[in-house]
């Protein structure tokens, strides 16, 4: 397999592509002017090389003419290297004695006049066999990977995703910065489209993942830093005190009676108070109550649910702890939270009590939540009689977010179908809305039966709303309503109406702490600040960095059944190589020569992929080769010349140009 | 029922013009719902956009000069549409083809003989100059002071400068002006379509700075203000431009006026369109009649998002009628807000919120008065 001493025996084999190559480049020429190179002792041209029977020619061209190198000249290497990298291994070449000219992507499909696409044809092979020359055979390595995986966030995302990998026999550590995990889904009432209540569907997930022996579930926990690579991650998490023995707790709730101390509950997003011991939720997983302490009023001072607890499980002494770990792959799944309304004055929200966003409206539909699952009126209790429901705040607009939240449409028809559901059919319900996107299975069916409903549609976007004090003379209006104002764009006329409760649909943004995770984590993200897939059509759920994967809203907001989706895909990427037990590297890398490095370190922080550290007793820079993308700009930085790009060294890339100007 | 065909050439023509911003439109309606027009008569923006994007609008249609440029609806589009330089392209396409309404006719033609809109004599600029004591322009100064048409031609807001001229003299504030050379800024006659008229006089005053050798051009107008910055720089004159809200606030925070209120006054402040939602200068007015011991009440619908006077592309040389006119609902939400003085920092809103005070019968209960006005009585 090993070639060197020999004498290179170059094979040219240039590619037809049907008519895409063909139709303007003189393949068969180009393959006559390849015979004439040096060292080329076999050229052809075929219809598809990448075919079966193209690579059979390849593969008897190697054997008959003892050729030790072969070019293509075809497509470009993004489509077809790595096929024809095991066509050469099939052969009983090294693979990395290939070397791939594109004739396609670079020539005939960017240029009209067929003698110069020829000629740059010819140009482009003498190249690539010029380069071949100087081609050395490289061997793949594998690296062992840490059977378990860290998977930061504890929503429906993390939760699919853990029990995925667990239920394949492998360990997990599910870090969640909440108290509990459930994410924003546990806060849900009922689910589009089926209307199936959330929590029902969510708690068995959630107890199995608290039952799991595969899973260590780590709550009130946030990833400090991250080292590492691909198959090898050293994680320290740092774990918040809870002041309660999470395994001893029975939640037996004796503590919270006595608790003097109230604060806002967050879980209802302030709309009613909960005690500084509490447990954030009745289906919390872990059970287990926990003590705010800057809202507690000290051992020392009240004692009481201490006193109170017959388990003896409450620690006022607790202290913040790390954990250190060594995981072989790391999966995102950090969710979403809603653009702050207060962004938009115009809406009220902030100023008018019986304005609500979307999941304090959730939280006023559930059974669990502070009205009781009750639609009343938060300032006077009393009952609601009329609600507007705006559609795309902040969404899809250029002053805040410029995408579409994709799933505020289903909710705000969900919204719609509770709201008459519960409050009968004299209860006005208002949509204003500038589509309605209903793509999903189920979805547009659901949008049929809401219209049947008797939901008043109106397609305008809401320009503001006012309170009763400012409404313009002649509007009917109670003390206390919202005015909604809006063009009926379907009228061509303004409408102006009075309702009691106003819910916005405010644009899904990622979750904070995603830009700091960015940080520890290295990943990149999008412009709109979501984490970026590799791929956004062929791999959306990993990242740029090997290793790291993304799934559910931190990747893009969508609806339960893609999150779903995107988390068991993104276990399988990991079960991809966990179940082998090793990932293969790719040996394109850049490499440090020791001898010439004089550790400036200039390398360290042009690196794009932070694979690049200092070795302090040796005083010389190390690339890893699990992180090495071979992108070569360390090569180029390097003052001293000390760092060698394989398969881009300086005699192959002088070659090369040399091929190209002749 | 009517058949619409699709008129391609219209939309063309509109987008020679300038007018192709209705490209991006989505339809939302969030212009036409938040334009003040629609509460007193109507100007459904969104329609004229598609009509614009089949070419069936009506280019004649009296609407089309309805807009006053307050930039309310530029603010809240999601889409980002310049709709300001929609209706700007559509005036353009009339003022070409010489289809101007008669009042905006007669302000234009004026600018054109005599480089102001209130047909006032052109001798009149450096005369008014001369009898507020304003020195020719020194390179040596420190700011040129370029009054605006309506401080020097129209007698109700003549006070504006003379108080302006006294604040900065009791500061000691170095300026001058060279107004033989002056012309109208034309801020407003380019929003009315008069694209050529607007070059030529910016030629003009651009060479007139220049040639004196102002660096900070001093505004009392916020038209003159936002034309200066935005506008003046891609034609060759950049220079800085301060509004005189801007120095006042300066001059009060340094020291260097030392003002004080005899009694506490409660003062509601109108921002003006091109001050604050077009320029973005919202606290500064405010912290000089803090700082001269005004108690400031909080009008409805301030800041971004203030009502405008309706003075705006013109509008304040034409005749609005009676139920139409924005500075009336504006006169009586400052009433509302338990204001005693309405504080403006606008020509055009000054005489605009004078005019509708005294319409609506609320003399006595409310006076309007400019920032520099303020500040002298307080001093």
């Amino acid at each position: 397999m090993g070639d060197i001493g020999k004498e290179p025996r170059i094979g040219v084999f240039i590619c037809h592509c049907g008519t895409n190559i063909a139709q303007l480049v003189d393949v068969e020429a180009v393959a006559e002017e390849a015979k004439k190179m040096p060292n080329v002792v076999f050229a052809t041209a075929y219809k598809y090389v990448c075919s079966d029977p193209g690579q059979d020619i390849i593969k008897k061209a190697v054997k008959e003419q003892g050729l030790n190198r072969v070019v293509v000249a075809a497509c470009s290497p993004r489509m077809h290297e790595s096929t024809f990298r095991n066509t050469c291994q099939a052969a009983g070449l090294n693979p990395y004695l290939f070397e791939m000219a594109n004739i396609r992507e670079h020539n005939s499909w960017v240029h009209l006049d067929r003698k110069s696409a020829t000629e740059k044809a010819v140009a482009l092979v003498a190249a690539a066999v010029r380069k071949a020359y100087y081609l050395e055979p490289l061997e793949r390595k594998e690296k062992e990977v840490v059977k378990s995986v860290l998977i930061v966030g504890g929503g429906i995302a993390g939760i699919q995703a853990a029990l995925e990998i667990a239920n394949s026999g492998f360990k997990v550590y599910l870090v969640e910065k909440q108290p509990s995990i459930g994410g924003h889904m546990i806060q849900l009432d009922k689910t589009f489209p089926t209307l199936d209540c959330s929590a029902c569907i969510l708690t068995p997930k959630m107890s199995d993942v608290g039952k799991h022996p595969n899973i260590t579930l780590l709550t009130m926990s946030e990833v400090q830093s991250v080292e590492g690579s691909i198959g090898n991650f050293k994680v320290r998490i740092k774990r918040r005190a809870r002041y309660v023995n999470e395994k001893e707790c029975t939640a037996c709730g004796e503590c919270a009676k006595v608790c003097p101390a109230t604060a806002p509950d967050e879980f209802n997003l302030g709309l009613s108070t909960r005690k500084a011991i509490y447990q954030p939720f009745p289906q919390a997983v872990p059970s287990s109550y926990l003590i705010k302490m800057d809202e507690c009023y000290g051992f020392d001072a009240c004692g009481k649910c201490y006193q109170a607890c017959e388990k003896r499980c409450i620690n006022f002494f607790a202290k913040d702890s790390f954990v250190d770990i060594e995981v072989g792959a790391i999966i995102l799944a950090t969710g979403y939270d809603l653009l702050d309304p207060s962004l938009l004055p115009q809406y009220g929200w902030g100023r008018e009590i019986n304005v609500l966003n979307s999941i304090e409206f959730e939280r006023l539909l559930n059974a669990s939540g502070p009205t009781g699952g009750k639609i009343i009126r938060l300032d006077n209790r009393n009952p609601v009689r009329s609600v507007a429901i705006l559609h795309c705040i902040g969404s899809r607009d250029e002053n805040y977010c410029k995408y579409c939240s994709r799933v505020c449409c289903m909710y705000a028809l969900k919204f719609a179908h509770l709201i008459r559901e519960r409050l009968g059919d004299e209860v006005e319900v208002y949509n204003f809305y500038i589509d309605l996107r209903c793509f999903g299975a189920g979805y547009e069916e659901f949008y049929k039966r809401i219209s049947d409903e008797g939901v008043q549609f109106i397609r305008g976007k809401v320009a503001r709303i006012l309170s009763s004090k400012e409404a313009p003379k002649g509007l009917e209006c109670e003390e206390g309503q919202l005015i909604v104002e809006a063009e009926d764009t379907l009228l061509g006329k303004v409408v102006r109406l009075a309702v009691d409760m106003v819910v916005l649909c405010p644009a899904i943004v990622p979750s904070d702490g995603t830009a700091q995770l960015a940080q520890i984590f290295k990943v990149q993200r999008r412009a709109d600040g979501f984490f970026m897939e590799r791929h956004p059509k062929l791999d959306p759920v990993s990242t740029l960095t090997d290793g790291i994967f993304i799934c559910g809203c931190c990747q893009s907001p969508k609806d339960i059944p893609d999150t779903v989706a995107q988390a068991s895909a993104a276990a399988a990427r990991v079960l991809n190589y966990l179940s082998l037990g090793k990932v293969t590297i790719e040996p394109l890398i850049s490499v440090v020569d020791e001898d010439v490095c004089t550790g400036c370190r200039v390398c360290n922080l042009v690196c794009p992929f932070s694979a690049i550290t200092y070795d302090v007793g040796k005083n010389k820079s190390v690339i890893d080769e699990a992180v090495c993308k071979g992108c070569g700009i360390c090569a180029a930085t390097c003052p001293f010349g000390a760092i060698k790009n394989k398969q881009f060294t300086d005699a192959q890339i002088m070659a090369q140009i040399e091929g190209a100007l002749k | 029922m009517e058949v619409v065909l699709p008129f391609l050439e219209g939309r063309d023509m509109i987008k020679e013009a300038g007018g192709e911003v209705f490209r991006l439109c989505y339809q939302c309606g969030t212009c036409t719902g938040v334009c003040p027009w629609n509460r007193v008569s109507t100007l459904n923006i969104r329609k004229a956009m598609h009509e614009a994007a089949l070419g069936v609008l009506d280019i004649e249609s009296a609407q089309n000069w309805l807009c006053v440029t307050c930039n309310m609806c530029v603010e809240r589009c999601p889409r980002g549409v310049k709709i300001i330089d929609f209706w700007r392209s559509l005036r353009r396409i009339m003022v070409d083809a010489q289809m101007v309404p008669v009042d905006l006719r007669r302000a234009l033609s004026s600018i054109s003989t005599d480089g102001n809109p209130y047909i006032g004599e052109r001798k009149k600029r450096a005369e008014f100059s001369k009898t507020l004591g304003i020195r020719p322009f020194e390179p040596t100064m420190e700011y040129y002071l370029f009054l605006c048409c309506a401080a020097i031609y129209d007698p109700l807001t003549q006070c504006m400068a003379q108080t302006l001229v006294r604040v900065l003299n009791t500061a000691g504030v170095s300026f001058g002006a060279h107004p033989d050379s002056e012309v109208c800024c034309s801020e407003s006659a380019r929003k009315v379509g008069s694209e050529d008229m607007f070059q030529t006089a910016a030629a003009q005053n651009i060479e007139n700075f220049k040639s004196s050798g102002a660096k900070k051009i001093l505004v009392i107008s916020p038209h003159c203000y936002w034309t200066f910055k935005n506008e003046y720089p891609e034609l060759g004159g950049k220079f800085e431009v301060v509004h005189y809200t801007e120095l006042l606030f300066e001059l009060v925070s340094s020291g260097r006026l030392k003002p004080k209120a005899k009694k506490p006054i409660k003062v509601a402040y109108h921002d003006p369109c091109y001050l604050g939602r077009h320029s973005k200068i919202y606290e500064e007015p405010r912290e000089v009649l803090r700082a001269a011991g005004y108690e400031l009440v909080t009008m409805a619908e301030e800041r971004d998002a203030a009502l405008c006077c309706g003075g705006g592309a013109g509008r304040i040389w034409m005749d609005t009628k009676k139920g139409e006119r924005f500075s009336d609902i504006r006169v009586n939400q400052a009433i509302d807000a338990g204001a005693e003085v309405l504080a403006v920092a606008c020509p055009y809103c000054y005489a605009n919120m004078a005019d509708s005070i005294i319409t609506e019968g609320k003399e006595g209960r409310l006076r309007s008065a400019d920032i520099s006005q303020l500040l002298i009585e307080a001093l």
